[in-house]
C-alpha cells in the first residue's frame, strides 16, 4: 500500500509547489468544464421545463430520448463532433477542432442532456403541485417554465453539480476533439491519462487526487452558496 | 420575472463570450502537427520544439496519436504536417496526393522486450527468430493492434519469420488496441513480451519485471519521415509555417538537436536526413 502514500505525497508536493504548467492546467480544466455547465445550464434547464410543463404530441418519447442522452457514451460524442469540426467535416471552415472550443462544444453536448433530464423530474413535481395556483393567475407556458426553474432553483443547483462532475471527469472526449496538446488542450484528465501512458502512475494518481480535490472544493463551494442563499432568501 | 429573463440573459452572454474567447485564445502564429505516441512520450518534442519555437517564433502544437491515425488527421486536414514511422503507409500517402515529399528526418530502433526470466528464450540479436521462439512457446505477447508505426512493423516482423500472425494466434497473444504506453503497462502487468520503440521503453517508467529481450537486429531500426500535408487539397494548410519547421527538423541544426536528445546518458534518435 506504499504506493497510495507515495501518490498523497506526490499530490501535496505538487499541489504547493506552485508549478506554473500544473497551473495552466488546472485553470483550463475549470474554463472549459463551468463553460460548458454554464452553457448547458441555460439550455438544460429550459429544455427540462418545456418537456415537464408542456403538452405536445411524442413528449413521452422525448422523455425516454432526454433520459437515456444522459448515457452519451463521451468517446462517441468526441467522435461525433471530431467529425463534425474536422477539416474534412460539416464545420471545418471554424477551425475550432483541437482548441478549447471544441471541447467546450464536446462537453456541453454531454452534459445538457443530464440537466435537461434531471431538471425535467425536478420541474415536472413542482408542476404537478402549483399547476392550479399557476393557471388560476393566468400564468401559463414560458411564464410557468421560468416560474418553475426560479422556485426549484435550490434543486436545481444539485442537479447542475451533476453535470459538472461528468464534465471534470470526462475524458474521451476532449482527448478527441482536444487532442491533449501541451500547453493548449492539455486538462487535467487528459494528462491523468497520459502520464498512465507513461508508466508514472504515482505522478497520475497524483494528479487524480488533485482533481478530486478541486472536483470537493466546487461541491463545497456550491453547498455553502446554496445554505447561504436557502438562509436569505429561502 | 424580468429579472429572472435579465440574468438569464447575462449568464448566457457571459458563456457564449467566454466560449468565443476560448476558440481565439492564441493569436501567435502555429502550426498543428500530427505525430506518434513515440516522440511526444520519449520527451523527444519536449526537447526540440523549445529550440525551434525560440529560434522562429512559430509554436507547434503537437497531436500525439498512431501513425494510422495521424495520417488520417493528415487526409483530412486536420494538422499541417504528419511527422510519423511506417514507410509504407507515408508512401501511400504520398502517392495518393494529401501531402508531400517525404523526407526521412532520423531512426530509432525497436527492442523486443520481455519477462526478465525470458521463459520462451527468445533472447539475442535476432528479431526473427526471437518470434519464432515465442510463438513455439505459446508466451505470452502483447500487439499494439492499433494501426500504428509499431504495430505495422510487428506484422512485419512477424510474416518475416515466417508466420502469418492473423492464422497462428491464440489466446497467447493478445491485441490490447491502444497506444505504446498503454500497452507496455499491460504487458508488464501480465509479464508478456511486447514489441516497443526503444525511446518509449527508456522513458517508461513502470517496468515491473520486464526488460530488453532482443535488440541490436538492423532489421529493427525504425525510420521517422516528415510531410507537409498538400495545401492544394487543403487551402487552409499552413504552408510556409509548416514547411519552416520541416526544413529546420532536416537542417544541421534541428539534426544536431535531434542527436543531442538522450535519457540517462543514451541517445534516443539518430538523425539521418539526406541532404
Amino acid at each position: 500500500m506504499n504506493w497510495i502514500g507515495e501518490s498523497l505525497h506526490g499530490a501535496v508536493a505538487l499541489a504547493t509547489a506552485g508549478d506554473a504548467r500544473l497551473w495552466a492546467i488546472i485553470f483550463l480544466s475549470l474554463q472549459v468544464s463551468l463553460t460548458a455547465v454554464a452553457l448547458a445550464a441555460v439550455a438544460g434547464c429550459l429544455a427540462g421545463a418545456a418537456v415537464a410543463v408542456g403538452r405536445f404530441p411524442g413528449r413521452r418519447l422525448a422523455i425516454v430520448l432526454l433520459n437515456a442522452a444522459m448515457g452519451l457514451p463521451p468517446v462517441v460524442v468526441g467522435l461525433v463532433v471530431y467529425l463534425l469540426l474536422s477539416r474534412a467535416g460539416p464545420l471545418g471552415s471554424m477551425g475550432l477542432l483541437f482548441t478549447p472550443g471544441a471541447m467546450v462544444i464536446a462537453q456541453f453536448l454531454l452534459i445538457a442532456p443530464i440537466i435537461a433530464a434531471l431538471s425535467r423530474q425536478v420541474i415536472e413535481d413542482a408542476w404537478r403541485e402549483y399547476e392550479e395556483q399557476l393557471r388560476s393567475l393566468g400564468v401559463s407556458g414560458l411564464g410557468a417554465a421560468l416560474t418553475l426553474i426560479w422556485d426549484t432553483r435550490f434543486s436545481l443547483v444539485t442537479v447542475l453539480l451533476a453535470g459538472l462532475g461528468r464534465a471534470m471527469a470526462e475524458v474521451g472526449a476532449v482527448m478527441i476533439v482536444g487532442g491533449n496538446i501541451d500547453g493548449v488542450t492539455r486538462v487535467m484528465t487528459t494528462a491523468i491519462a497520459l502520464e498512465t501512458s507513461k508508466g508514472d502512475l504515482p505522478l497520475a494518481l497524483a494528479l487524480g487526487l488533485i482533481l478530486l480535490a478541486i472536483v470537493l472544493g466546487l461541491n463545497g463551494l456550491a453547498y455553502a452558496v446554496r445554505e447561504w442563499s436557502v438562509r436569505r432568501y429561502g | 420575472m424580468t429579472f429572472i429573463r435579465r440574468s438569464f440573459i447575462a449568464s448566457t452572454l457571459a458563456a457564449v463570450l467566454g466560449a468565443a474567447s476560448l476558440g481565439a485564445a492564441a493569436q501567435d502564429q502555429f502550426i498543428v502537427v500530427a505525430s506518434t505516441t513515440s516522440t511526444e512520450q520519449s520527451g523527444l518534442f519536449g526537447h526540440l520544439l523549445p529550440v525551434f519555437e525560440k529560434k522562429t517564433g512559430i509554436k507547434v502544437r503537437v497531436v500525439a496519436v498512431g501513425t494510422g491515425q495521424a495520417l488520417d488527421q493528415g487526409r483530412r486536414g486536420d494538422a499541417d504536417v504528419v511527422f510519423v514511422h511506417d514507410k509504407p503507409a507515408e508512401e501511400k500517402f504520398v502517392a495518393d496526393g494529401f501531402g508531400g515529399p517525404r523526407l526521412e528526418v532520423m531512426y530509432n530502433d525497436f527492442v523486443l522486450v520481455g519477462p526478465k526470466v525470458d521463459p520462451a528464450k527468445a533472447g539475442g540479436k535476432d528479431i526473427l527468430e526471437g518470434l519464432k521462439k515465442i510463438e513455439a512457446a505459446k508466451a505470452a505477447f502483447v500487439s499494439r493492434a492499433d494501426k500504428s508505426g509499431t504495430h505495422a512493423a510487428e506484422v512485419r516482423y512477424w510474416r518475416a519469420a515466417g508466420l502469418e500472425i492473423d492464422k497462428v494466434k491464440g489466446s497467447w497473444y493478445r491485441e490490447t488496441g491502444s497506444g505504446m504506453g498503454p500497452a507496455l503497462n499491460t504487458a508488464s502487468s501480465m509479464d508478456a513480451y511486447i514489441l516497443a520503440d526503444r525511446g518509449t521503453w527508456l522513458s517508461f517508467k513502470n517496468r515491473a519485471n520486464l526488460d530488453i529481450v532482443v535488440q541490436g537486429d538492423t532489421r529493427l531500426f525504425n525510420q521517422y519521415g516528415v510531410m507537409l500535408v498538400n495545401p492544394a487539397r487543403h487551402p487552409h494548410v499552413k504552408k510556409d509555417l509548416g514547411q519552416a519547421f520541416i526544413d529546420w527538423l532536416v537542417s544541421a541544426e534541428g539534426q544536431q538537436t535531434i542527436a543531442a536528445y538522450k535519457i540517462g546518458g543514451e541517445q534516443l534518435f539518430f538523425p539521418n536526413a539526406k541532404r
